[in-house]
């Protein structure tokens, strides 16, 4: 599988995949890990524009990354989450490690 | 004239390896299956992120990632969805405490430890069984709202 990432003056955002679960979640977090310790990533956004799916694995995917982050000072911000993935936030207490926002709205 | 028995029943069973590309396929044939009844788009939701939690806690801890077969039933019945998740690995030693959120006997996997937590938040009844050396089977039900 092939994830999407942009780097842009220590902003890392992760284009999260449509689903995230346990099938992708290694290989998301080691990239991503890769990513944040090589180029100094002071703030790291999860983008759940095109995610329709997460479960529990996923769950542990952003907590993890919010650990690494909290470690060296940094940010962790997620958005444009439909109302599935919001509900999942919620029922795991996510929403209060971690930043919720709409983030632009892309014109259609 | 003689009662009928309007109650549908339908069932299905599916036998897959446990490889966690199969996490994906079992969440959706459940769904596929289960669209029969008209659930709401948030009820299926529910259902397939259990099903994920159920099958993935078979590969990961059950197999241990290694090889098996996980066995997925799953029956419709009136308004009910019944989810039989079934694996044939180590077995879980103290349930109770696998069903404490953010508990996981794999934290080198970066496991949150909320798979037992999200079944039982999306389904109605979660049940486990489990024997050491033998497996674990999970026993999930969920009735959905019908439109009058």
């Amino acid at each position: 599988m092939e994830f999407k990432y942009e780097l842009e003056n220590g902003c890392l955002t992760i284009r999260v995949p449509k689903e995230l679960d346990h099938h992708c979640a290694t290989q998301l977090r080691a990239e991503a890990d890769l990513l944040i310790d090589s180029y100094r990533v002071n703030k790291l956004v999860f983008d759940f524009a095109g995610t329709e799916f997460m479960d529990s694995s996923g769950i542990g995917v952003v907590i993890g990354r919010c650990r690494n982050m909290n470690y060296s000072g940094g940010k962790v911000v997620a958005e444009n989450m439909n109302e599935r993935i919001r509900k999942i936030f919620v029922v795991s207490g996510l929403h209060k490690l971690v930043q919720m926002k709409e983030g632009e709205k892309k014109e259609v | 004239m003689e009662a009928v028995n309007m109650e549908r029943r339908n069932e299905m069973k599916l036998e897959f390896e446990a490889l966690s590309v199969n996490e994906g396929f079992a969440r959706v044939a459940v769904a596929a299956f289960c669209a029969q009844m008209n659930p709401t788009l948030d009820e299926l939701e529910d259902i397939k992120t259990a099903v994920s939690e159920a099958v993935t806690n078979a590969i990961i801890h059950g197999y241990e990632e290694k090889e098996g077969t996980v066995v997925m039933q799953c029956c419709l019945s009136g308004s009910t969805v019944h989810i039989t998740v079934k694996d044939s690995g180590k077995g879980i030693a103290d349930i109770e405490r696998a069903k404490e959120p953010f508990f996981t006997t794999r934290p080198e996997l970066e496991r949150s430890g909320m798979g037992f937590s999200f079944m039982e938040a999306f389904m109605d009844e979660v049940e486990v069984r489990s024997k050491v050396g033998e497996g674990t089977v999970i026993k999930m039900k969920k009735n959905l709202v019908r439109e009058s």
